[in-house]
């Protein structure tokens, strides 16, 4: 525990540096933004600002898209609780108490617990991953291949069970994404797979132009059907302020949330997204007046703001300790520290201390700048809402390009973008529902592209005999 | 009189339903897959090739892809799918390849003026004001964040732009 403590103060003297803690409130603030914005989910936020990150180092990297991160989780309870828009995915089950309650005049005091409940989540969840992820990666460094094969695996049948919908969607959808994953060159046997003779290829399809071809230029077409300059009534200061009754209604409500939005975050899925709808559904359940739910209940604002946060935190468990993305968001994550030549999993915490408790302390720092920046700062967040969607679309194309080029400065990436976007078809753009779902494609080719990289998963079979599992690593004495 | 455009629900007749679609196609991919890995040494079950895993993982998708065909039977038929914003996703995805094909060629800053105009000129018809102070100022000042302060490696085109 002292060493715990000894480690936190070292992260403690990075993030606290001035150069990283501009980052931080960077990070935060941008996250807000992205995540107010009805069409730009953190997922998109953090793939189009990656190249901002290739002029810094290691550490700020990581707190600047961390900070994208957590501070979209925030921002996407802005415009839903003002306007019944969810800026982000996350934040639909706070758009129905949340709006109930702007109506009936107490949008700041949902504003403030949806803050109050993100803080407590943020820190909470924080503390936890804290705890676990040093002694899992010590763990984790007894695993040999077939171990870390045996893990990528049931995280990616959990996935597909936690996900819903479609079993047998979702399972093609990770297959395909595998299947992507295994393009380039084998690492153990230097054979060069489906490369076609286009250079690029022979190092794969990289993480980025997948993603931001699955979801960047989507959530332009998602998003304008429907899009508009949207009213807002901003709250004053003074209305922000929650009233006794309404603080003690939300204690037990964020207490519960931090802890299911943790072990959420911990299992594959997409987290954040699953632990919000599980809050709410927990809190109508344990509520003494379950009918209030819809109406303007504190506690259907409290969980699902805190489950979700809490769940971004716990999300970066095994990305952290292990190397293995839970869901989109930590492959994209994972993906940007393999640019700046950093190999999250066991090792990390051992060989680059300074990155791991810096960005661990930087998560400290950037919940208490979400909390001092949102509330005040709120009438500058909408200002965005303004801006026209003709002229907001043609920007997001723009990251979209800069980001998918940035990466590798390769013209072959922006292809792989267009046709990634284009085989998706415009299909559910139209239908508002993704048929097959592109959220699984996303990590297991992250997972794949890795492990091609490190040249373990294409020796999935080990050397198959039958005492296999006693002679692992991980079994021997 | 007859409704002109009738909601073909998903009780309406015919096989080929969006899901039947999208399933024939991930398995004509995997069909393809396998194929394509004919090339490479499979190697044995002990010690696998570079072909093992492909080869294993388009046999999942193929079987993953005639389970969604054969429980396809309640999905939408393909014709419910409404395509109103098919011009922009052709602009779009039109955009972008022009960027892949421009960008080393004309630069950056030359290549997101041209998408610029187009988007906004063309098909959102803002005024030709908006437009070129929306393109230039996008182009340029993305162009001077991005490369000359934040030191992102971008190309540049005729007369150094």
């Amino acid at each position: 525990m002292i060493e715990t403590f000894q480690n936190l103060f070292l992260g403690f003297s990075i993030a606290l540096q001035p150069g990283v803690l501009l980052y931080a409130v960077v990070g935060c603030v941008v996250g807000t933004l992205v995540g107010m914005m009805p069409g730009l989910g953190p997922l998109a936020g953090i793939s189009l600002l990656l190249p901002i990150t290739f002029g810094l180092n290691p550490t700020v990297a990581i707190v600047l898209l961390a900070g994208i991160y957590y501070g979209a989780m925030y921002g996407g309870s802005t415009t839903s609780i003002l306007m019944r828009l969810p800026g982000e995915a996350a934040s639909v089950m706070t758009c129905i108490d949340g709006y109930a309650m702007t109506k009936k005049g107490r949008g700041g005091a949902a504003l403030a617990i949806a803050a109050i409940g993100s803080f407590v989540g943020g820190t909470l969840s924080l503390v936890a991953l804290m705890l676990i992820a040093p002694p899992l990666a010590d763990f984790a460094l007894r695993f040999g291949p077939p171990e870390y094969t045996a893990l990528l695996m049931l995280g990616l049948l959990v996935l597909a069970y936690m996900s819903g919908g479609s079993m047998a969607k979702t399972l093609a959808m990770a297959t395909l994404g595998l299947l992507l994953g295994t393009v380039g060159i084998d690492t153990m046997t230097g054979f060069l797979r489906f490369q076609y003779g286009i250079i690029d290829l022979g190092d794969g399809l990289g993480v980025v132009p997948v993603v931001v071809g699955l979801f960047g230029i989507s959530e332009i077409l998602l998003t304008m059907g429907g899009a508009s300059t949207a009213t807002v009534r901003k709250p004053t200061l003074a209305e922000m302020l929650p009233t006794r009754t309404e603080m003690r209604e939300s204690v037990g409500p964020i207490g519960r949330g931090s802890v299911l939005g943790f072990i959420i975050g911990i299992i594959p899925g997409s987290a954040h997204i699953v632990s919000s709808f599980a809050s709410y559904a927990i809190e109508r359940r344990v509520a003494k007046r379950p009918e209030e739910f819809g109406q303007g209940a504190v506690a259907g604002v409290a969980g699902p703001e805190t489950a979700n946060n809490s769940a971004a935190c716990g999300a970066f468990v095994p990305m952290l300790a292990l190397g293995v993305p839970s869901g989109p968001i930590p492959a994209v994550m994972l993906a940007a520290l393999m640019v700046h030549g950093v190999s999250p999993g066991p090792l990390l915490i051992e060989q680059q201390p300074g990155l791991f408790w810096g960005f661990i302390a930087s998560m400290y720092v950037g919940n208490v700048v979400l909390l001092i920046l949102n509330l005040p700062l709120i009438g500058v967040f909408l200002w965005l809402l303004r801006i026209p969607f003709p002229y907001l679309y043609p920007l997001i194309l723009v990251f979209c390009l800069l980001g998918v080029y940035a990466v590798n400065q390769s013209v072959v990436d922006v292809w792989i973008m267009v046709a990634v976007r284009g085989c998706r078809g415009h299909r559910d753009a139209e239908s508002g529902a993704a048929d097959l779902p592109p959220a699984r494609l996303a990590p297991s080719h992250g997972v794949g592209d890795e492990q091609r990289r490190l040249g373990r998963p294409m020796r999935p079979f080990g050397p198959v005999r039958i005492s296999f599992p006693r002679t692992g690593p991980l079994f021997l004495p | 009189m007859t409704d002109a455009n009738p909601d073909p629900g998903p009780t309406s007749p015919g096989f080929w339903r969006t899901d039947r679609i999208s399933g024939a196609v991930l398995l004509g991919l995997a069909v393809a897959i396998a194929w394509e890995t004919r090339v490479l040494p499979l190697g044995t079950f002990g010690h696998p090739g570079p072909g093992a895993m492909p080869m294993a993982l388009a046999f999942l998708l193929g079987l993953c892809a005639t389970m969604v065909i054969v429980g396809g039977g309640d999905a939408p038929p393909l014709r419910a799918i409404r395509w109103q914003e098919g011009g922009h996703a052709a602009g779009i995805l039109g955009s972008a390849a022009f960027a892949a094909l421009a960008l080393e060629t004309l630069g950056y800053r030359l290549t997101i003026l041209a998408i610029l105009v187009f988007l906004l000129g063309v098909m959102e018809r803002r005024s030709p004001v908006a437009v070129a102070l929306a393109s230039f100022g996008i182009s340029f000042g993305t162009y001077f964040v991005f490369a000359d302060l934040l030191k992102v490696v971008l190309p540049t085109g005729p007369w150094g732009l």
